[in-house]
């Protein structure tokens, strides 16, 4: 059968790290998969971009089912549970809020700049390369820095259990599909 | 030809991330109305690879009715 076009987003996710480890501000980039799927689940009340355009759920099956890179082994109950997915959307959520204090802090002049990765939000590494001072405000850049250390914290986690469990594992406990869940299930809640 | 069992989803667990519907090879799911899946039972066969896909593990295979 022919491919449709958004079946060749999960280049869109490699292509997203490629940019970003020459260039840091692309980075910002990533925000189109931070809004487009509240944008779906709040105007259209459903989880479409979950199903038909997340690159990196693509991706995970690809590398996964297609590649077969996963152990394909069922995923442990305890992950689809609701203290769990809420708990790490919680936990996700606090995460993205503690890096925008910190661009805020490098905005406030309280801070400086610091040009490194932090995986797993405890891991540092250098990543100087990716920018070159410019005339672009420090703040944009921290931002930078901080956006693509979880993108890529997350993808990593995804692809850890994608090869533990099943290829689209992380799927289960993605913190934008627990928050647009939650949205439709309140906006089909109001339509009854 | 038609199993004696269909899929159904749990509709509750379900997280909507379409690897069922990705992978039937009759085209018997959809989530096009929401947040999770549905299977069309007319059409579905009853062939399991949307249940072996389902990350989540929320789809169940029920016996059909007999007429």
């Amino acid at each position: 059968m022919h491919k449709k076009w958004y079946e060749y987003l999960w280049l869109w996710t490699i292509l997203y790290f490629i940019l970003g480890f020459f260039n840091i501000l692309f980075a910002w980039l990533g925000m189109i998969d931070f809004c487009v799927p509240l944008v779906f689940a709040l105007f259209n009340g459903n989880k479409g971009f979950c199903n038909r355009y997340c690159g990196r759920g693509q991706l995970l099956r690809k590398v996964g089912a297609e590649w077969k890179c996963s152990g394909n082994r069922g995923t442990p109950g305890w992950m689809s549970s609701k203290w769990f997915r809420y708990g790490f959307l919680v936990f996700f959520l606090a995460m993205f809020g503690n890096m925008v204090f910190q661009t805020w802090l490098v905005a406030a002049g309280a801070a400086s700049l610091r040009e490194v990765i932090k995986l797993f939000w405890t891991i540092r590494i250098p990543w100087d390369w990716a920018y070159l001072a410019s005339a672009i405000p420090d703040w944009v850049v921290q931002f930078s820095f901080g956006f693509y250390s979880l993108m890529l914290t997350s993808t990593l986690i995804g692809l850890i259990v994608m090869i533990l469990y099943k290829p689209r594992t992380w799927c289960v406990f993605c913190p934008m599909g627990t928050m647009t869940q939650w949205i439709c299930k309140i906006r089909h809640r109001k339509q009854i | 030809m038609k199993s004696k069992k269909y899929a159904m989803v749990d509709t509750s667990r379900c997280v909507a991330c379409g690897e069922c519907t990705h992978s039937c090879p009759k085209y018997a799911i959809s989530v096009r109305n929401g947040c999770h899946a549905q299977v069309d039972k007319g059409i579905c066969v009853g062939c399991g690879l949307c249940g072996k896909n389902c990350p989540v593990g929320c789809i169940i295979f029920v016996e059909r009715e007999e007429r």
